[in-house]
């Protein structure tokens, strides 16, 4: 048996699917955050049941792919939990009469929300829905849990319809459901309602959002920078280090296999950041440099998913992304994709027009560096001062900006104006962002430290197979010439293809000057992105356009490595 | 008068969509549509988005969008 959850975006559909299946997915305060379907299985009475978290869609004439993957997916399904906003009956109801006039599947649906209608002073006589609609109602919480047992018992009481009777118009008869069904009470206005209003006017809306993006990116760097120095990095040198060295012994320095595991070791203790050994530098750059910022990074955006900022986010970026050829909820692809640029280019699936989506997803994959890459950049430059750490992010996003401007213009097609739904703020709880957190912890885990692994495997089998050399001797023309790079570099070029945080750590052994070390940053952060990305964007682009993007990537990474470098010449960095 | 024209804090009935078949659907979808009350939040200052509010939600729609939402200030 398919069981489908339908309705429209930000109505909670995941928190539902979660609480039906047990199956973790992530499900935050805005519009758009399903765009891939996920499945679960669950258990009622002796049935077992697949149940399938569709992204949200407001009828069933898709007007995005993200809508489209949805409607396609209903003419597959056995049952239809149509899951509504029972704080926005009039709107939801659209898309549940769809379902009932226009298809003959069983349906059931939840007003899900129904502790928010009570504060927003909403009275809904659900008995009374039932029995216009005619499928039975359920109100449910899915944050608490309450009214879940209920559906679960209900899902036998929906039974198919007899016949399709689509009908043209069906606002009136909504207009009708609604008048016998809803009644609204005065209610005072909240803090909350008055800074929901607050943080869309300018000119405070512009002081409000540039104080939490500069109170997030602190926030995250102060945690990220903590977790480093007092917890990651003396477990790494106290514990970690003289099993290490003792190993080191037992293999003998030198040997095929201490190469291999252990890489090189400075006198008595081990510099992880050069050594490039599986259990060394493989070990500390997934664990001691990048999962802090992972953390950090994922604990915040958690916060502002489930509080409802981002979408005021978009509106405040509006006219900056118009001019990139997009509109202001490209924010979300680009934000996700500061964490991880996998899920920002999933995201790129809420855009309508191929040009949009051609330009966020080049944008993405040349100049949003995600927080892998980051954090590696600052291992890479920190030390050297906070003025070359910031100096590459804001190279980076000039780069970002350029490249967006000149997409904009010579890309063929149309770019749509903003249309979204605001969400209203929500207190964020601290139970659903500490289970994000870790959901996408566990991604890390599963998906990128083995990865990383495997790189750090690679260069030294790359590296005892003589292959770098060959590829150092063919490209040091464009790699010491153009860019000002030792030859020695290509390797991390060519293990940037598969992870970028290894590639950057492996200019470190390479004792580079200030100014190389911005222009290889950089190049790394724009040249190709990731396995995972590239395999993502082909999916979403197709190959015609993905070969166009990386046409793109590869000419503005041998442009831009020049201008640095020999930019940085002349202004003596 | 249309919703780009119209004052911020201004509520207005909506008179009609000047717009094609799939502007009018996707409007009518976020539940701004014709006969409807529509209180608009901001759009005075900037040439950003308009952000109306609707029963209780706010919807941003883009300028060209608003000035085909034909209203009557209440």
């Amino acid at each position: 048996m398919k069981v489908l959850l339908v309705g429209n975006p930000n109505v909670g559909k995941s928190v539902i699917f979660y609480r039906l299946t047990g199956a973790k997915v992530i499900a935050s305060n805005y519009p758009g955050t399903t765009v891939e379907v996920a499945k679960g299985f669950m258990r009622f009475f002796d049935i077992e049941a697949e149940v399938i978290d569709v992204p949200g869609t407001y009828s069933l004439e898709p007007t995005n792919k993200a809508e489209s993957v949805a409607v396609e997916l209903i003419n597959s399904a056995d049952l239809i939990i149509n899951v509504l906003d029972a704080t926005n009956l009039e709107r939801n109801l659209y898309l549940t009469l769809e379902l009932i006039h226009n298809t003959t599947k069983p349906v059931l649906v939840v007003l899900n929300m129904w502790d928010e209608t009570k504060h927003k002073g909403i009275e809904i006589d659900k008995e009374k829905l039932q029995e216009l609609l005619g499928v039975p109602v359920v109100a449910t919480c899915g944050i608490s849990g309450e009214g879940i047992k209920e559906l679960v018992l209900k899902i036998k009481q929906a039974k198919p319809t007899k016949e399709e009777s689509p009908q043209r118009n069906i606002w009136p008869e909504i207009g009708q459901i609604v008048s016998q069904v809803q009644k609204l009470h005065h209610r005072h206005h909240t803090f909350l309602d008055m800074l929901e209003d607050a943080s869309v006017k300018p000119p405070f809306s512009f002081f409000f959002g540039a104080a939490v993006v500069f109170l997030s990116f602190s926030v995250i760097r102060f945690i990220g920078e903590g977790l480093i120095n007092y917890v990651f990095d003396p477990i790494f040198n106290n514990f970690y280090t003289p099993l290490i060295m003792r190993l080191s012994n037992f293999l003998e320095p030198g040997s095929f296999l201490h190469n291999l595991l252990i890489g090189e070791v400075a006198g008595n203790t081990i510099d992880y950041g050069v050594s490039f050994g599986v259990l060394t530098t493989g070990l500390y750059v997934p664990l001691a440099v990048v999962l802090p910022y992972i953390v950090s990074f994922y604990l915040i955006l958690g916060i502002l998913e489930d509080w409802g900022y981002l979408p005021r986010l978009a509106i405040l970026g509006d006219r900056l992304f118009h001019r990139l050829g997009l509109h202001g909820y490209a924010i979300v692809p680009m934000i996700l994709g500061l964490g991880c640029n996998v899920p920002g280019a999933l995201a790129t699936r809420l855009f309508e027009e191929r040009k949009e989506k051609f330009i966020a997803a080049t944008l993405l994959a040349i100049a949003v560096p995600c927080m892998a890459q980051t954090a590696m950049i600052i291992n890479l430059l920190g030390k050297s001062g906070g003025q070359y750490v910031f100096g590459v992010f804001f190279i980076i996003f000039c780069l970002w900006l350029i490249l967006g401007r000149l997409m904009n213009i010579f890309t063929k097609g149309r770019s749509p104006e903003i249309l979204i739904e605001i969400p209203p703020y929500r207190r964020p709880y601290f139970k659903g962002v500490m289970k994000k957190l870790w959901l996408r912890i566990k991604w890390f885990f599963k998906e990128a430290i083995p990865l990383v692994l495997l790189g750090v495997f690679i260069v030294n089998l790359l590296y005892f197979l003589r292959v770098i050399d060959f590829f150092a001797s063919i490209f040091s023309p464009i790699i010491t010439k153009i860019w000002g790079l030792p030859k020695e570099a290509i390797g991390a070029l060519i293990v940037g293809f598969l992870r970028k945080d290894v590639a950057v750590g492996m200019l470190r052994p390479l004792q580079l000057s200030i100014r190389q070390a911005i222009v290889g940053a950089v190049i790394l952060a724009i040249y190709f992105p990731c396995a995972g990305t590239f395999f993502v964007l082909i999916k979403e682009l197709g190959i015609k356009d993905m070969l166009k993007s990386i046409a793109i990537m590869i000419a503005v990474a041998l442009s831009v490595g020049f201008i640095l470098n020999y930019g940085l010449t002349i202004a003596g960095v | 008068m249309n919703l780009v024209n119209l004052n911020q804090g201004q509520s207005a009935k909506i008179i009609s969509i000047e717009g094609g078949e799939n502007l009018v659907k996707k409007l009518n979808n976020l539940g701004i549509k014709e006969g409807l009350t529509i209180k608009k939040v901001t759009g005075l200052f900037t040439h950003g988005p308009i952000v109306v509010k609707v029963g209780s939600t706010q919807i941003a729609l883009g300028r060209g969008m608003a000035a085909k939402v034909i209203v009557e200030a209440l």
